[in-house]
């Protein structure tokens, strides 16, 4: 249904007393989309919340296997989340140029967005296999298992938004400056920026509590 | 291991046990039939155009419902199997389902029954009422929603298939490690299982998405919170759970998965592994389960209850605010479902006493629909008999569970025959006894005819009182001792008890029965039994406004909703006037085209699910990147929306308000 069409149902209710939400009738499709889009993003946060807890519960069961402050490198992970950060910058900047319709800086922004979140992938891939070469892979032991699964869900996630940032490039090289292009673009930034807000309580819950003396 | 086929060998196939063989070859047979059948009357493009490619919100509920009532059958077969076999290996006797058997079979049952059976029926009736009472013409995401049906019946498949291919889960229907570890079965049955559960688990996440979207953005003008029928209160506060619970349902089956296919170390007994995390976990879902389940259920009867009583629903916001009290104290009883976990006194009160709490929102809606119905005119209808069926029993099986609440009472019956008891005089008044009623009660709105009601109350006694003898022996065997999923039992005192049991599930046999003859029946006679007005009970919400069935645009133009029961409003406007307000100003319709999107994601959901279970690696791979390719695809289109013409509009609507027009003269004729 269009909004054109719902306005004008809206003007023959003729002053009512309700002025609930409901009033206007259906909300506009650039209304519904990113709103459905957070549900789903606040869906995943619940599935990340299952593996934080799962996290908590087996990070002292170590099987008699290496610990956090063994294992963890505050330095690379400073790098890391570095990159991760600073790539939710530049979606941000992206934004601001697909708002101007300027398609060559969004371009710009976004394939630096696809840079830093590739960059991050690899420091993290580096991470995993340096430590599954030292014998500390998710076999191990509980404690490693939730910090795979933990850690490499995030890292699965950041690859999936790579994917969904390359459809998304392509779909404006393509078609430029579309109506549902621009709405997959705000639901890719709210899920880039998501990423962002997992990786911090990974950072501090993993990696800030895991090597405190 | 072959690179080609994985594990999968023709020993998969089960010649040697003839039970699961002879059912696995009439089921294809049946298939084959049917799908000779539809080719005959040229009926493929019609199902392919129609329903398996519609983005119909009510087409999709049709189908979900259908898928539930197939899964219901195969789902009580093994009910009965089970019922048999109990009366059978009694003292001297063995049965005639082998230990490995009767594990399947009782796991089976539980996993279809709750999955595959009440799920989709629930959605189905969420999918073809919501947006009907809301007023609008479709949900906020129509393609999803196909994607998440598709998603479901994938699921359903794919346990199905385990009767043929390999075997499934011996483990229960929620799978306990460390019995569901590798090491423990070893077999392809709790693969199966998990992979199933999380191909239709990502079909509910998405449902919950597009429903608490829909009702939160997309509804009528002047359609306010306080406005909405109960059914959809009912559905957002079970969408809202679904949102919040599926996900870690997900998470709790991934991590199980990562132990059994890569050696990881969550719930194993070795390496640091803790099975009782797994206990945590899989109850922080299964409990909001239950209240996804029944809350949407609790909306029918209040439909129900107002509709047939001629009465609006007594204490509406007290509903509401029982539906959203019951919604959040969900989140908070989980662990009583393992009292005995050891977690202390203190943790056991909490839990204990927070479950009780569940049972005061509850029973506002008891004493609410009891008072609907009191000084109303109460007609004694099909979907009535349910409603006071269900009364009766639920009461009964609420005060069991407030009994298995109390952690000594828990400790002494946890695990046995009276816990089975309890959730099954639960769910089946509950849950099974208001879909029943919702489907008499909206069939002629899907489909322009009303069912049998002779038949639909022959069905009514059989399911009430087949459900009686069941279950009810089974509080008693529970109190003395009788252990739950027993393939013997070695007391032969115990026979009669279960004999009357056995005698129970003949008479559920007897209303399913009766239900297939009424669907039958009414086909039949149909053209007697047509529903002209699209309001065949006096209703009192949106969806008797419109035809029966209704056009796909649902609503030629949105209504404006003035007060709490919306159509009943309007209707009696119009009788006091003796007219029907002025015909509005027509304007196209923009609806979305119909897409195959949902069907293919499933296939290689499916084809990528079956070759996790047999370790088919390469197919996964092809399953996964076909999935992503439909994806890119879809993405790419730029038409998602067609627009219906004005003039069919018009006429339609011309249609509707005629036979009204003609039924307000005869209305006044007859004063």
């Amino acid at each position: 249904m269009s909004a054109h069409e719902a306005a004008s149902i809206g003007l023959t209710h003729g002053g009512s007393e309700d002025t609930g939400l409901g009033h206007r009738g259906p909300e506009s499709k650039s209304i519904v989309v990113p709103y459905g889009f957070w549900l789903f993003v606040l869906s995943d946060m619940v599935l990340f919340s299952a593996l934080f807890a799962t996290y908590a519960s087996l990070v002292h069961a170590t099987d008699g296997g290496p610990t956090t402050i063994q294992l963890f490198d505050r330095k690379l992970v400073a790098v890391e989340t570095l990159a991760l950060l600073l790539s939710s910058f530049t979606c941000g900047l992206a934004m601001i140029a697909s708002h101007r319709r300027n398609i060559v800086w969004t371009q710009i922004w976004f394939a630096v967005t696809g840079l830093l979140g590739l960059l991050f992938l690899c420091i993290e891939l580096y991470e995993f296999t340096h430590m599954i070469g030292e014998g500390a892979g998710p076999q191990r032991s509980a404690f490693l298992s939730s910090f795979f699964t933990l850690v490499g869900t995030h890292g699965i996630h950041v690859f999936s938004g790579l994917l969904w940032l390359g459809t998304m490039m392509a779909q404006l090289w393509a078609k430029g400056w579309r109506q549902h292009v621009e709405r997959r673009l705000l639901c890719f930034s709210i899920f880039w920026h998501a990423l962002d807000i997992i990786w911090v309580a990974i950072f501090t819950i993993v990696y800030l509590i895991g090597t405190l003396p | 291991m072959s690179p080609i086929f994985g594990k999968l060998t023709w020993q998969a196939i089960p010649f040697q046990e003839p039970i699961p063989l002879i059912t696995s070859i009439v089921v294809i047979v049946a298939l084959a039939a049917i799908a000779l059948w539809i080719t005959r009357i040229k009926a493929w493009p019609f199902l392919w155009n129609e329903y398996i490619t519609s983005t119909d919100h009510k087409k999709i509920g049709i189908m979900y419902i259908v898928l539930g009532f197939v899964m219901l059958v195969r789902g009580f077969a093994d009910a009965i199997m089970m019922r048999a076999h109990q009366f059978l290996a009694v003292g001297q006797g063995q049965g005639y389902l082998t230990p490995e058997h009767y594990n399947q079979i009782f796991s089976a049952h539980g996993v279809i029954m709750i999955f595959f059976v009440a799920m989709p029926l629930v959605i189905g009736f969420m999918n073809f009422v919501v947006p009907l009472q809301l007023g609008v013409r479709d949900v906020a995401f129509p393609t999803l929603n196909n994607v998440s049906f598709w998603l479901s019946a994938s699921g359903a498949l794919l346990v199905n298939m385990s009767l043929f291919l390999g075997e499934f889960a011996r483990t229960g229907w929620l799978a306990f490690p460390p019995l569901s570890e590798k090491a423990f079965s070893p077999g392809v049955g709790v693969d199966y299982y998990l992979v199933a559960l999380q191909i239709s688990g990502v079909g509910t996440t998405l449902t919950a998405v597009n429903f608490v979207t829909t009702i939160l953005k997309i509804r009528a003008p002047g359609m306010s919170y306080m406005r909405m029928p109960v059914f959809c209160w009912t559905s957002l506060a079970s969408s809202l759970l679904m949102l919040a619970a599926f996900p870690v349902l997900t998470a709790t089956l991934a991590l199980l998965m990562l132990d059994r296919y890569l050696g990881f170390h969550f719930f194993t007994n070795d390496g640091g592994g803790n099975s009782m995390l797994y206990m945590n976990l899989i109850w922080v879902w299964g409990h909001p389960e239950v209240y996804i389940l029944v809350l949407p259920a609790f909306g029918i009867y209040s439909e129900i209850a107002a509709t047939f009583s001629g009465k609006p629903l007594f204490g509406y916001r007290s509903m509401v605010v029982a539906t959203l009290a019951i919604c959040i104290l969900s989140f908070t009883v989980w662990l009583h479902h393992f009292f005995t976990m050891g977690a202390g006194a203190n943790v056991n009160a909490v839990f204990g006493i927070a479950s009780m709490l569940i049972g005061i929102p509850t029973g506002v809606k008891i004493y609410n629909w009891l008072f609907t119905m009191y000084g109303g005119r109460v007609r004694f209808t099909v979907p009535v008999h349910y409603l006071i069926g269900f009364m009766l029993l639920f009461v009964g099986g609420g005060l069991t569970g407030v009994l298995l609440a109390i952690p000594p009472v828990d400790f002494i019956v946890h695990n046995s025959l009276f816990l089975v008891a309890h959730f099954h005089h639960v769910i089946i008044p509950g849950v099974v006894f208001a879909i029943l009623a919702g489907y008499t009660y909206w069939f002629p709105k899907a489909f322009g005819f009303t069912l049998d009601e002779r038949l639909g109350k022959l069905a009514f006694w059989g399911w009430f009182i087949g459900f009686n003898l069941a279950f009810m022996p089974s509080y008693l065997l529970g109190f003395w001792g009788g252990t739950r999923r027993m393939q013997h039992i070695s007391d032969p005192t115990w026979k009669p008890w279960l004999g009357v049991e056995l005698v129970g599930a003949f008479f559920i046999a007897a209303g399913i029965a009766f239900l297939a003859i009424q669907l039958f029946y009414s086909i039949k006679t149909r053209d007697q039994r047509r529903d002209v007005t699209g309001d065949p009970w006096d209703g009192r919400t949106l969806e008797w406004l419109t035809l029966s069935p209704p056009p796909h645009y649902n609503f030629a133009v949105l209504p404006d909703v003035h007060g709490e029961e919306a159509y009943w409003h309007r209707k009696q406007l119009a009788i006091e006037r003796a007219t029907l307000i002025p015909e509005p100003a027509y304007q196209p319709i923009e609806m979305p085209v119909n897409t195959p999107t949902g069907v293919i994601v499933a296939f290689f959901a499916t084809v990528c699910g079956f070759a996790l279970i047999w370790y088919i690696w390469w197919l996964a791979i092809v399953g996964l990147i076909g999935a992503f390719a439909v994806f890119v695809w879809y993405a790419w289109q730029d038409e998602h929306e067609h627009i219906i013409p004005v003039e069919e509009v018009i006429k339609n609507s011309r249609e509707r308000r005629r036979i009204r027009q003609q039924n307000l003269q005869n209305l006044s004729q007859s004063v």
